[in-house]
């Protein structure tokens, strides 16, 4: 566009580098963002709980304020203490900016061989009730009962996500994942705002499937799959599950959206303490999370470049970290995609 | 052996109630369920009544269920099976729950049932439960048993895999417990109880010892739900430290998924309570060929009844002659071997994996263009050329 050309505006992303692996994972995302003239701005920012007042857990204002200003975040792994008296960190990250829905699309890479092809499918998680509501109590000595909670405005608004997230992306249909059979009214009630919300978006088939028959079927043939929607539990479990099948948490993509337009990528491997700083990661994931949050941000040429080049480089496979099956450096890795998008002008 | 288990095992009902641990005690709850408990290897199949012929109460269910049942009956009576089946129909449309009463009812006589899957219809009101749960729970099956093997006509992206999976299959998730506090809140409770999750780990651990399997891996989200699945971990555990030949380790549900379908040889026994296990056995019966090859079992202390594994009802491809029935037919063998009549079951079990590996007549599920009753012929054609079963043999 030619106006355009004239106006690079640079968009500031709060980053957030994280513990482990994550410093020198993001060191490579910066890099590979500068080679490719990404219009980024990065504010970097770390994230550590500490006591608000009134006794709250909650993370630094720096922190916060950057993100509430940017709205968007990209964020390497954060370890999560055990007995430290606070929840972890990633915990009260989603309480903070209201992370409702978490988005994986899961794309199988070329070049990156697994027993599944031609993967190429999003799971959309809603992320802040279900299961994982903590709420639990012992009834007598030796019963225990955990609450999962559902609510309409949790389901309606996680299927809305989902909707649009189809439409922008052009995506064919979405599919409901419940157990209503045996939890008639809590999935009963998600499945009911789904089928509420599929009304507004005729243009998108809407299906809905049991849980078991998903895993059944996305193990003999995931390629039926495009857009699917759940509750906490089911997410959890079928996101990972999707990431198995494209080879790992270290090469899948994350992204976390809030509510008041605040999104937030990550990397979800952890933070490998047996190989920080000693240049070995592999900043994949970190990187296809970069270029889902340029997606995201409307720049799908820059994304489109540094995907291709990533992609490129592992099917090349002549420079690949050893997770990957070769024995480069992350630096070596990261300088050969940084080649490639330069090549790219 | 027989006479002195059958001393042993007296029936529940003259037991004291045991269970929800207003005592507080866990050891004395523990020693009370070890002691009521039938040792699996000793149990006493139900006499056997009208000259050596076992009853079995046959639930034809909906879909795929019935058609697959009835092959079974076919075969049985080729092959002089001396089994009786007792037909109860359950209809799963109508709101009373008459039929299945009547089933449950049916199984409390006879003691061991062969299923198809009953369809519940998720639209209805919750008042409307789920036929197969009700009968799960009101027999306490607790135990479910899916033991995942690849076939070798059978093409997989992944070989040689074998894995028992071991399901608490009464509470958990499937609790159906809920209620609307609020309107537009709604709750469902998660039951796990210390006798259960005891109950599910020593079957697990007996059936490892049993079978010569090394290790039990229980699969959990203890680091989420920390009472809940915090419970059911310990007490796993607490089984665990007595039986040191067999190996114990855990590990989280979404990293359980994401092995298994990367590297499923690390699985060996896999313990678990009722939604997780719902997962892992629909992932490792995807691994294996898919729904139409793995036969599932439910085990109570007093009840047993069979049926495929993940519980499919198989609507849209029902009455058309194109079922898989070979997880139908491994399950009745299973039953078979319940009722002790071990030579029946291999040779119907031979028969039915001899026409999957050798002959290669698959069904469309697996990639062939047989049909259900070319496989069901083709298998009785294969117990034929295997000659009669002597007295001896008998």
């Amino acid at each position: 566009d030619f106006t355009k050309s004239w106006i690079i505006i640079l968009q500031t992303v709060t980053l957030i580098p994280g513990d482990g692996i994550g410093p020198e994972i993001s060191t490579a995302v910066m890099k590979i963002f500068e080679a490719a003239k990404a219009p980024i701005q990065w504010e970097e920012r770390n994230v550590t709980a500490i006591k608000g007042p009134g006794g709250k857990w909650m993370i630094p204002t720096e922190a916060k304020d950057s993100m509430d200003k940017s709205k968007i975040g990209l964020k390497g792994p954060l370890k999560t203490p055990i007995a430290a008296g606070h929840p972890s960190m990633n915990l009260l990250l989603r309480k903070t900016f209201d992370l409702y829905a978490n988005v994986r699309p899961c794309v199988s890479i070329e070049g990156y061989k697994t027993p599944y092809t031609d993967v190429d499918l999003v799971t959309i998680r809603e992320n802040t009730e279900g299961e994982y509501s903590g709420i639990e109590h012992v009834i007598v000595d030796g019963v225990v009962q955990s609450i999962k909670l559902i609510t309409e405005e949790a389901s309606q608004r996680i299927a809305e996500y989902a909707f649009e997230y189809a439409r922008n992306n052009q995506r064919a249909s979405v599919t409901a994942v419940h157990k209503a059979n045996i939890m008639r009214m809590s999935d009963g009630l998600f499945l009911r705002k789904c089928r509420e919300v599929a009304e507004n978006f005729k243009d998108i088939k809407f299906t809905e499937m049991y849980l078991d028959t998903v895993c059944l079927n996305m193990v003999q043939d995931p390629t039926q799959f495009d857009v699917l929607v759940m509750p906490n539990l089911y997410g959890d479990i079928l996101s990972d599950l999707c990431a198995g099948l494209i080879g790992g948490l270290g090469v899948t993509p994350s992204g976390n959206i809030g509510a008041n337009g605040v999104a937030i990528f990550e990397s979800v491997h952890g933070t490998a303490p047996d190989i920080a700083g000693k240049d070995l990661a592999n900043p994949t994931a970190l990187l296809l999370s970069a270029v889902m949050m340029l997606r995201h941000m409307g720049l799908h040429g820059q994304a489109k470049k540094i995907e291709t080049a990533c992609f490129d480089t592992i099917r090349d496979k002549k420079v690949l970290t050893k997770d990957l099956g070769g024995n480069s450096k992350c630096s070596e890795f990261t300088g050969e995609i940084c080649r490639r998008v330069q090549d790219m002008e | 052996m027989a006479a002195s288990s059958a001393a042993l095992s007296l029936p529940k009902v003259f037991r004291p109630v045991l269970g929800l641990g207003r005592s507080g005690n866990p050891a004395k709850v523990w020693a009370a369920a070890a002691s009521c408990r039938r040792e699996k290897s000793t149990f006493v199949p139900p006499p056997a009544k009208y000259g050596g012929r076992h009853t079995v109460t046959l639930i034809p269910g909906d879909g795929i269920g019935p058609e697959l049942l009835n092959h079974v009956r076919e075969l049985f009576r080729f092959s002089c099976v001396p089994v009786d089946f007792e037909v109860v129909n359950v209809n799963s449309s109508v709101a009373t729950e008459d039929d299945i009463h009547n089933a449950i009812t049916a199984i409390r006589r006879n003691g061991v049932a062969l299923k198809g899957n009953i369809e519940t219809n998720h639209n209805m009101p919750p008042s409307h439960k789920s036929r197969n749960n009700l009968l799960r729970t009101s027999l306490d099956l607790f135990a479910n048993m899916m033991h995942c093997q690849s076939l070798p006509g059978v093409q997989t992206r992944h070989k040689n895999i074998d894995i028992i999976i071991i399901r608490e299959n009464t509470e958990g998730e499937y609790s159906s417990l809920e209620h609307e506090s609020v309107s537009g809140v709604v709750e469902s409770l998660k039951i796990i109880t210390r006798y259960n999750s005891l109950r599910i780990a020593d079957y697990a651990f007996r059936l490892a010892r049993e079978k010569g399997r090394r290790r039990v891996t229980a699969v959990h989200k203890a680091n989420i739900m920390k009472l809940a699945d915090g419970l059911f971990l310990q007490c796993c555990k607490e089984v665990a430290s007595g039986y040191p030949d067999i190996q114990f380790d855990s590990m989280i549900v979404d990293n359980t998924t994401m092995q298994l379908v990367s590297k499923p040889h690390q699985f060996d026994v896999m313990v678990m309570p009722n939604l997780y296990g719902n997962v892992v056995s629909n992932v490792c019966a995807g691994l294996v060929g898919g729904p139409g090859l793995v036969p599932g079992a439910n085990y109570g202390t007093n009840y047993a009844v069979f049926e495929t594994a993940t519980r499919n009802t198989g609507k849209s491809i029902a009455d058309k002659n194109i079922a898989n029935p070979t997880a139908m037919l491994l399950a009745s063998c299973l039953m078979l071997d319940h009722l002790r009549l071990h030579d029946y079951a291999n040779m119907i079990r031979g028969a039915v994996l001899t026409t999957m590996n050798e002959t290669r007549l698959h069904t469309a599920d697996i990639g062939g263009q047989g049909t259900t009753s070319e496989v069901v012929q083709s298998v009785m054609k294969n117990i034929q050329s295997g000659g009669p079963l002597t007295t001896e043999q008998i």
